[in-house]
């Protein structure tokens, strides 16, 4: 599959709506396409009932979350120094917010290919986490975007039944983000472990109080 | 005619039940533990150290590297390296754990330290029957309990023992081969000298 | 054609109010219940006999494997995939160990494909005969049926003891090839199981063969329609029970599938009946694929000798390798960031994605047909929760 192709085919069926291809650095070389929140329902729409890709089978839907990260990277950089241009070698960093994202990897029953790997990405990963559902284009994420909520907590527009699936209901964290928290819920257990034999002389202590 | 296949399927059923008096293949049930199934050879439950020879303490294999500590996927061993060295299984002078427990509640018999253990010095017992009435004190198990002579590993799993015995004998060969060439090449008191630890041992710090 | 979930219908009837809420029934099915293979629950709702409203709840076993493994090396993950579906350990090695080779870029030693191939068709065979046990068990066939099924599992669990050390909890295979070879004498004994194998289904159909009560138990109960099971993304056998031709061995020819001949058995009509033929059939098919294996494995090496199993470290990127594991598709998605853990490291289970037409499988249906249905999709719950 043409990934570029694809890309002008969507843009040539749903004006005005924005893509990006990611490029992929594993040889097993599956780029995706990174698409705007406000037509993505639509393109999933047309990738689903377009007659040449007919993607009628959602495979696999899944959160990741990437946290805030800085990179430094050496530039060259012409400057005067003492009134003559020299090349200069300076560390730039840039800083990248942290983002969710929501992926989805598409195939064809009917046309027996894939995967077309796709990606949402709500606006940052702390308030504005809402992406559209595509649960009414494919049923199969159903069940895949309530455990993204529960997990990640994005909160998917459009979902029929958005309830938390594998924490129970009163849970109130999203356990799978990167910076979660354990609560500090130990129960009393002699283990040999550093950290968790800690824990227990700290529980044995606690008990030893009361 | 309604129950003719019911019919069939009990003639089936019959079949078997009067087989099971006849063919093995049909009674399969063993009346254990008074009825024991042969050993698979390559069955595992919970490691084990080896050590050599008679003295649990002086032949131990392990050497304390704490790559299995680090490896273990539910991470039940607990190991502290010890501070003097003594030698190991091929003569070369090593730390030994001062500590070496499994938590064998925890332990979920994956093989992965004897896979990665790089001084054939832990291994897969076969030894089922080990129901306790205590859950912390009698599985969490010391350097003592873990300790089984390299004559028990042959007899459970013969064949891996064979080949582990030979890499063994192959390294210690060559460890003989070097102290004897640094013999010959020098021969003052550092002869007497013990070979520095030169493994690919790493240390936790 | 849009299918909205039930939930955002209006389920309940409209005469509900009428004849009164005590009309209709709320219970809870399970989640200690033996038919719900596990922690697992159905709130339904019943109008008299009729299910209105099914809800499934799991969970129960949640274990958030997706995050004890992003904080594990790669090697530490393999042991935990055992336990996802714990009956097939090896399907599951093998879909992890093929993303990861998709993710790395690793070719493995061609006797390593032949033994992946023949444990993975000797998983199916297994997993389907406990399957199609456990479902005669729940139709109300006492014992017999899945007393003989379970012989039949036994010998194969034998042979994965004398092969990977343990019966369920293989932990096998590992990226670049398998973890041992083949101990002496073992194919010989895995020809004479695959051998008498068609010997014990010939038993179990003329067992059940033609059995009026089956036939009434099965036959137009729990009928999923081919649409909504492609909408649905359900896949494996239930989806070729509803006759949709797809069958990740032959669209993806994962591994070395392209060298055997076997065909793809499709049901008609999709309900319970076609799920429970479809995976009997489908153990035929696995038979003929074992014998070409069993025929043509070569010797040599069973590990990819550049690949370091300790100290792992792909280099940054994302794959997702997916297989047809007995009860539909598997796949792991994963995503490097170079460092010796994955950063995302993702199960698409089947079972999970099955459920997802269990209401609209067991909506209008009895009770008892209810469990019957939840029967043919065969899930797992170590799978399901994680």
């Amino acid at each position: 599959m043409n990934l570029e192709k694809i890309k002008s085919d969507i843009e040539a069926a749903v004006p005005g709506c924005r893509l990006q291809i990611i490029l992929n650095g594993s040889p097993s070389g599956q780029h995706s396409l990174l698409l705007g929140r406000e037509h993505a329902v639509e393109i999933a729409r047309f990738l689903r009932d377009d007659p040449e890709l007919r993607l009628d089978y959602c495979s696999n839907v899944t959160g990741v979350d990437w946290l805030d990260s800085e990179t430094s990277e050496k530039v060259k950089v012409k400057k005067l120094v003492d009134g003559v241009e020299q090349e200069v070698e300076e560390v730039r960093k840039t800083r990248t917010p942290g983002y969710l994202e929501a992926v989805y990897h598409l195939y064809s029953m009917e046309k027996k290919h894939g995967p077309l790997v796709l990606r949402l990405r709500p606006e940052n990963r702390t308030d504005h986490v809402t992406l559209p559902s595509l649960t009414p284009v494919w049923r199969s994420a159903e069940f895949q975007e309530r455990e993204i909520f529960d997990l990640y907590g994005i909160i998917f527009e459009g979902h029929p039944d958005l309830r938390r699936i594998l924490m129970w209901d009163e849970f109130e964290d999203h356990p799978m983000r990167k910076d979660y928290v354990e609560p500090n819920d130990y129960e009393y257990e002699p283990t040999p472990h550093d950290a968790v034999l800690e824990k227990s002389k700290q529980a044995r202590a606690i008990e030893g109080q009361r | 005619m309604l129950g003719e296949g019911i019919a069939k399927g009990l003639v089936e059923t019959a079949r078997n039940f009067i087989g099971s008096y006849f063919s093995k293949n049909r009674l399969t049930t063993v009346q254990y533990p008074e009825e024991r199934l042969p050993q698979i050879e390559a069955t595992r439950d919970f490691p084990f150290l080896v050590y050599d020879g008679d003295d649990w303490q002086a032949g131990m294999r392990c050497v304390g590297c704490q790559i299995c500590e680090k490896e273990c996927p539910p991470k039940c061993i607990y190991i502290e390296k010890s501070k003097d060295k003594k030698p190991d299984a091929v003569g070369k002078l090593q730390f030994y754990p001062a500590v070496f427990n499994i938590d064998v509640s925890v332990c979920m018999s994956c093989q992965i330290c004897v896979e990665v253990c790089p001084f054939e010095a832990i291994k897969m017992d076969t030894e089922f029957e080990l129901s306790t009435d205590n859950r912390f004190g009698g599985l969490l198990w010391d350097k003592a309990r873990l300790s089984k002579p390299n004559a028990y590993y042959g007899k459970v799993h013969p064949t891996d023992a064979a080949a582990s015995d030979a890499l063994l004998a192959e390294e210690k060969a060559k460890v003989e081969a070097k102290a004897k060439a640094a013999g010959e090449t020098k021969t003052n008191s550092e002869l007497t000298s013990p070979p520095l630890a030169t493994s690919g041992a790493t240390s936790k710090q | 054609m849009e299918m909205i979930a039930p939930a955002a219908q209006e389920l309940i009837p409209n005469n509900a109010a009428a004849t009164g809420d005590d009309a209709l029934l709320e219970i809870s099915l399970g989640p200690h219940h033996p038919s719900t293979h596990g922690v697992f629950r159905m709130d339904v709702v019943l109008d008299g006999e009729r299910v209105v409203k099914l809800k499934p709840v799991f969970g129960y076993l949640h274990r958030n494997h997706e995050k004890i493994a992003e904080g594990a090396s790669y090697l530490a993950s393999m042991p935990y995939t055992d336990r996802l579906d714990y009956i097939g350990s090896l399907t599951n090695n093998w879909a992890y160990a093929l993303a990861v080779e998709k993710l790395a870029g690793i070719q493995i030693p061609e006797r390593a494909e032949y033994i992946r191939v023949i444990t993975a068709e000797l998983t199916r065979l297994q997993n389907h005969a406990s399957t199609i046990g456990f479902l005669t068990q729940e139709m109300g066939a006492s014992g017999s049926p899945l007393m003989y099924s379970f012989r039949e599992r036994e010998k194969i669990l034998d042979l994965f003891e004398s092969l990977t050390g343990s019966r369920m909890m293989c932990n096998y295979m590992r990226f670049g090839g398998c973890r041992v070879d083949l101990p002496a004498g073992w194919l010989d004994q895995t020809r004479k199981v695959v051998a008498d194998f068609p010997g014990f289904l010939d038993e179990f159909e003329r067992l059940l063969e033609g059995n009026e009560i089956l036939l009434a138990r099965t036959q137009g109960v729990g009928v999923l329609s081919r649409e909504l099971a492609i909408q649905a993304g359900v896949t494996g056998p239930i989806l070729r029970a509803s006759g949709v031709n797809y069958d990740i061995r032959k669209v993806d020819r994962y591994g070395i599938y392209d060298r055997f001949d076997f065909r793809v058995p499709l049901g008609e009509h999709g309900d319970v009946y076609d799920r429970y033929m479809v995976r009997m059939l489908e153990m035929r098919e696995s038979l003929k694929i074992l014998e070409q294996a069993l025929r043509d494995i070569p010797s040599g090496p069973i590990m990819d000798t550049k690949t370091k199993i300790r100290g792992f470290r792909p280099k940054a990127g994302e794959a997702y390798g997916r297989i047809e594991s007995p009860k539909g598709e598997l796949g792991f998605f994963l995503i490097s960031d170079g460092s010796p853990n994955p950063y995302r490291y993702r199960v698409r289970p089947p079972s999970l994605i099955n459920l997802t037409v269990l209401e609209d499988m067991c909506l209008g249906s009895n009770v008892s047909d209810t469990i019957v249905i939840f029967g043919t999709i065969d899930i797992v719950l170590g799978e399901v929760d994680r």
